[in-house]
């Protein structure tokens, strides 16, 4: 069980829910569980089979590179942020 | 092609003689023709001060002055400044001051500084303010090379 | 240890009094650098080297409809001549930028060489390579380019305009995957929201709403860019480059030649000065293909004029910002847009814009929109801070607005809304441990701002910054050689003594001299992966790494030594260069001594080390500025300039400080003077440094430095990105200054005489 939170631009697609309990043992697995509950969601988040390029995944404040296949510690936070780069 | 020009001039107290194209500037001179490369092209129109020799007494922007003009002439650039005691005040109180962070202005700013104090050996904050607005730094914000500068007064009055 | 694995928080040795760390040793690479020695991009010369040239376009966006070299080959002198044709097809190949993911390349090739289409003044449309760099520019002259010129987009709200002319007929606005339904030169945008901004400002007694714009600026480095490339004809291709990262070059020249990594080898030369902006490529595979062509090496050398019209400038910006506050000096809500200009290509730094806006201050209430805007300038680079002075500059104003309708403190409003440990940004991230506290409460307790200004047409202005920093993947290798000394290769090119403070830390941790340990940057065969020198990361991530090597040579030195007294090593120590028995026998030897005995037994002491930590810490610094306004010129003269800053553990605090003031002379010029003109054709009108005008040494005065340490607890000496913040508050401290001396308030950057002039005017 983590707590996503859903990007801003996405909270049309789930009537203004900011964050919720998912289940899901990856990153990769609490989007399926996303997509059940919010048909479409999962199109915005990841694309061929990859992270949406220009997002990053922070769990509990960390940026973790493994993206989709990182295995999330229970209740975890977990966040898309727009990516960066540095100067 | 025009034709190579002969000259003949006095570099870091060598004798050095070198064929030239009317067209070429003292700095790609020193740069191409005579391998000096310790003098630095930030603009090539004489506003940033990276190439500053010393000519004839004069500090001047490299590269807005031609090879041929310098028949004859002396010319002191940062590969001279060395003695058989080592480094040159200057350039040891721009290394204990932290003077320098990228480097690329750091042979403008010497050579521009040891004209300053060859004119004015007791020149003020101000003096050198004012003296090296010609050579631009765009790491220091221009603090330390300042105190640099004041820092190697004293030691040069030694040194004479 | 794995670079994708990421580091926990480590240890902060808080207490310990430090023997290398904090001192100011002479810069390794210092003799080098005084003497005209130290090899620039420029410096390098090659048997047989020809010298290549680049022509531009002279306008700001045309098609190209045919380009004829014919008269341009035939010259006496030229070897090659290229055009975009030369490059492979881009075609739907992406390219990698780690954790930025896969984008398209396209755009990446065509910034380095217009296939079909010039979108800004200078871009490179062909190339030539001649035995000198004169024939090669007479060579440009002869190659025929027939253009469509189409009507330029310049300003970065007008390019948002439906009706606005399109530079990419393909670009759609991207909402996270979800694409508009016609053509946009607005690239993307995205979207923060903490709380509920209507909600906060309800909460509040004062609201004020307000634009900032930020002119187009100029990383403005002395050393413009330089490459030279050898194409052997086995396939293996060499680079000498002067960039913020050899890696980076590497992916970048692999991927739009669609070579192999294993064929190219990037050395870094030195660099003179980056700021962000020797990031990207552009003359690199150019000198590529031309060596490839003509068979001899190439070194394609930017003059001045090239540097400012075709390398990334920073976004301009247009910030709409709303933020309200109580009477007492809480701020309830704010609301913002932000458009950055991205250049010809997508890709601004208003993320980064975005995330640092509103990190110094804790807010309850954020929703923060961010637009990617394309315009017909040159493709953006980050420059230091990438896009936090643009959108902090509009909060920084906004507050002191609110400290005059309040009667308030400028200090006190920042301490009682300064952001703690633990505070969730507007993105949604905690804080971690960050010291914005402290450092204003050091500027409110400093000399200066203790000292009243006094004189007509005088204002003392405070502002206040974040940068996020960055951390990445660094390496280094190490060897202890026969003698003690340590050799130390990094990937990390070093603009600004950084091999200096790196070795400081491996030093540290043998207790020897900094002096004893040999820092050299490195080819990209010759050391393990390292991402660019930027994010005020290198110090810190490449410092770690070093200090990881120094462990492991600590470890290896303590096994050797109990080997030699036939102890068990649990029994051996090591401090201060000296190695000691600990089970009461007395034995001792220094690390020379124990080098010495085991080079001669053919022992290699050594470690390569590959660290991707990401508690990097956030910087902080708030500024005071007393400044004089001349009411007839509107001319700003700078009185008195201090900046505060937290720099976690200052390494070697003369560079510490250097960075603060260059940053600060950097953020003063963007606040006075630096901006790109453009005509109305889209013609920059200012490429040179005369007209471009960045501060000189006459313009300032000395700049005060005051160092915080509120050590990072995320690495082991506590040390935080310092390089980047100060470049985010002058901007804002001049404009409070000025508010505060003649009464008018300037939201739009540069502050120059004219704009002064014109606003007193105004006022009156």
């Amino acid at each position: 069980m983590a707590i996503v939170h859903i990007p801003a631009l996405l909270h049309s697609l789930t009537g203004d829910v900011r964050k919720l309990e998912v289940e899901g043992r990856t990153v990769g697995d609490l989007i399926d569980q996303l997509e059940l509950l919010y048909p479409g969601i999962r199109d915005r988040l990841v694309e061929n089979g990859h992270l949406r390029s220009g997002l990053a995944i922070f769990v509990d404040g960390m940026v973790r590179r493994e993206a989709l296949e990182y295995e999330v510690p229970p209740k975890s936070e977990v966040l898309f942020v727009p990516a960066v780069a540095g100067g | 092609m025009a034709a190579k020009v002969h000259v003949t001039a006095t570099i870091n107290g060598e004798p050095v003689e070198f064929l030239c194209e009317p067209r070429q500037s003292l700095l790609e001179v020193l740069r191409d023709e005579l391998k000096l490369t310790g003098s630095k092209e930030g603009c090539n129109n004489g506003n940033c001060g990276a190439c500053s020799v010393i000519l004839d007494g004069l500090l001047v922007d490299a590269c807005i002055v031609l090879g041929a003009e310098i028949d004859g002439c002396s010319v002191e650039t940062i590969e001279g400044l060395m003695d058989s005691e080592g480094l040159h005040p200057l350039q040891q109180t721009f290394l204990e001051n932290a003077a320098l962070q990228c480097g690329i202005c750091t042979p403008g700013f010497i050579m521009a500084g040891k004209s300053l104090l060859e004119k004015n050996p007791q020149a003020s904050e101000g003096d050198i303010r004012h003296w090296c607005a010609g050579n631009l730094c765009r790491c220091t914000g221009y603090d330390k090379i300042v105190r640099a500068i004041l820092d190697a007064e004293p030691q040069l009055e030694v040194k004479k | 240890m794995n670079p994708t694995e990421v580091m926990e928080p480590a240890k902060t040795e808080v207490k310990k009094k430090y023997k290398v760390i904090g001192t100011r040793p002479i810069r390794h690479d210092g003799v080098d650098k005084v003497t005209g020695r130290a090899v620039y991009g420029a410096d390098v010369q090659l048997p047989g080297m020809l010298h290549g040239k680049v022509l531009r376009s002279p306008h700001a966006h045309a098609l190209i409809k045919s380009i004829n070299t014919e008269k341009a080959e035939a010259l006496y002198g030229v070897k090659a001549v290229m055009t975009a044709a030369d490059f492979p097809d881009a075609g739907s190949r992406t390219a990698n930028l780690g954790e930025l993911g896969e984008v398209p390349l396209k755009p990446m090739c065509d910034n380095v060489m217009a296939s079909d289409k010039a979108v800004y003044h200078g871009h490179a449309v062909a190339a030539v390579a001649a035995t000198s760099p004169h024939i090669a520019e007479e060579a440009l002259k002869l190659i025929e380019v027939e253009y469509e010129v189409l009507p330029p987009v310049l300003d970065v709200v007008k390019a948002m305009d439906e009706d606005s002319p399109l530079l990419h007929e393909d670009l759609y606005t991207d909402e996270l995957g979800e694409k508009s339904s016609r053509p946009s030169n607005v690239a993307s945008h995205s979207r923060h929201v903490k709380g509920d901004v209507s909600q906060g400002f309800a909460e509040a007694d004062h609201v004020l709403e307000r634009e900032y714009r930020c002119a187009t600026v100029h990383q403005g480095y002395i050393e413009p860019h330089a490459a030279t490339a050898m194409w052997n004809p086995d396939g293996y291709l060499t680079m000498w480059v002067t960039t913020q990262g050899a890696f980076a070059v590497r992916t970048a020249v692999h991927q739009i030649l669609d070579i192999p990594v294993s064929r190219l080898k990037v050395i870094p030369t030195e660099i003179g000065g980056g700021f962000g902006g020797k990031i990207p490529v552009y003359g690199e595979p150019v000198a590529a293909v031309l060596s490839r062509k003509a068979r001899r090496p190439v070194k394609v050398v930017m003059d001045r004029t090239e540097v400012f019209l075709a390398t990334g400038p920073t976004s301009g910006s247009y910030v709409k910002l709303k933020m309200g506050v109580t009477n007492e000096g809480r701020i309830t809500a704010a609301e913002t847009m932000l458009a950055y200009e991205a250049g010809g290509y997508p890709g601004s730094i208003v993320a980064l814009g975005g995330i640092c806006m509103f990190a110094p201050y804790n807010i309850d209430h954020t929703t923060i929109d961010m637009y990617d805007v394309v315009v017909n300038k040159p493709k953006t680079a980050a420059y230091r801070a990438p896009g936090a002075p643009n959108s902090e500059f509009a909060v920084e104003c906004m507050l002191d607005e609110f400290c005059q309708i309040l009667d308030m403190d400028p200090m006190e409003i920042r301490l009682k809304n300064g952001a703690k440990e633990g505070d969730i940004q507007s993105h949604g991230i905690p804080h971690p441990r960050i010291g914005c506290i402290e450092t204003t409460e050091a500027a409110r307790d400093c000399e200066h701002y203790q000292t009243p200004l006094e004189g007509p047409n005088r204002g003392r202005g405070v502002a206040s910054g974040y940068w996020v920093n960055a951390g990445l993947t660094s390496s280094v290798t190490a060897r202890l050689n026969g003698d003690g000394t340590v050799t130390l290769q990094e990937g990390s090119t070093d603009i600004g003594g950084t091999r200096t403070s790196i070795a400081m830390q491996l030093a540290e941790v043998l207790g020897i001299p900094v002096e004893d340990v040999v820092p050299s940057v490195v080819d990209t065969d010759s050391v393990g992966y390292t991402e660019v020198t930027g994010g005020s990361r290198v110090t810190f991530a490449t410092g770690w790494a070093a200090y990881n090597a120094g462990q492991a040579i600590k470890s290896q030195l303590i096994e050797q030594a109990a080997e030699v007294w036939k102890v068990d090593k649990d029994q051996v120590t090591l401090a201060d260069g000296v190695i000691t028995t600990t089970n009461g026998d007395s034995r001792s030897m220094t690390i020379k001594e124990l080098a010495a005995n085991l080079s001669q037994k053919g022992i290699d002491v050594g470690s390569r080390e590959t660290v991707t930590p990401q508690n990097h810490g956030g910087a902080y610094a708030t500024h005071v500025v007393d400044v004089e306004v001349d009411p007839d010129t509107g001319k700003v003269t700078i009185l008195r300039y201090t900046a505060v800053q937290d720099a976690g553990r200052a390494i070697h605090p003369s560079y510490v400080e250097g960075q603060m003031q260059g940053g600060v002379v950097q953020g003063i010029g963007w606040a006075l003077n630096e901006e790109y003109f453009y005509n109305e054709e889209g013609n920059l009108m200012n490429a040179s440094f005369l007209d471009y005008r960045m501060p000189t040494s006459l313009d300032l005065p000395m700049i005060e430095t005051i160092i915080v340490e509120v050590p990072n607890p995320g690495h082991p000496y506590g040390v935080r990105g310092v390089g980047e913040v100060p470049i985010v508050p002058p901007q804002a401290a001049i404009s409070n200054a000025i508010a505060r001396a003649v009464g008018v308030r300037l939201g739009d950057l540069p502050m120059s005489p004219q704009t002064v002039v014109k606003a007193l005017a105004a006022k009156s």
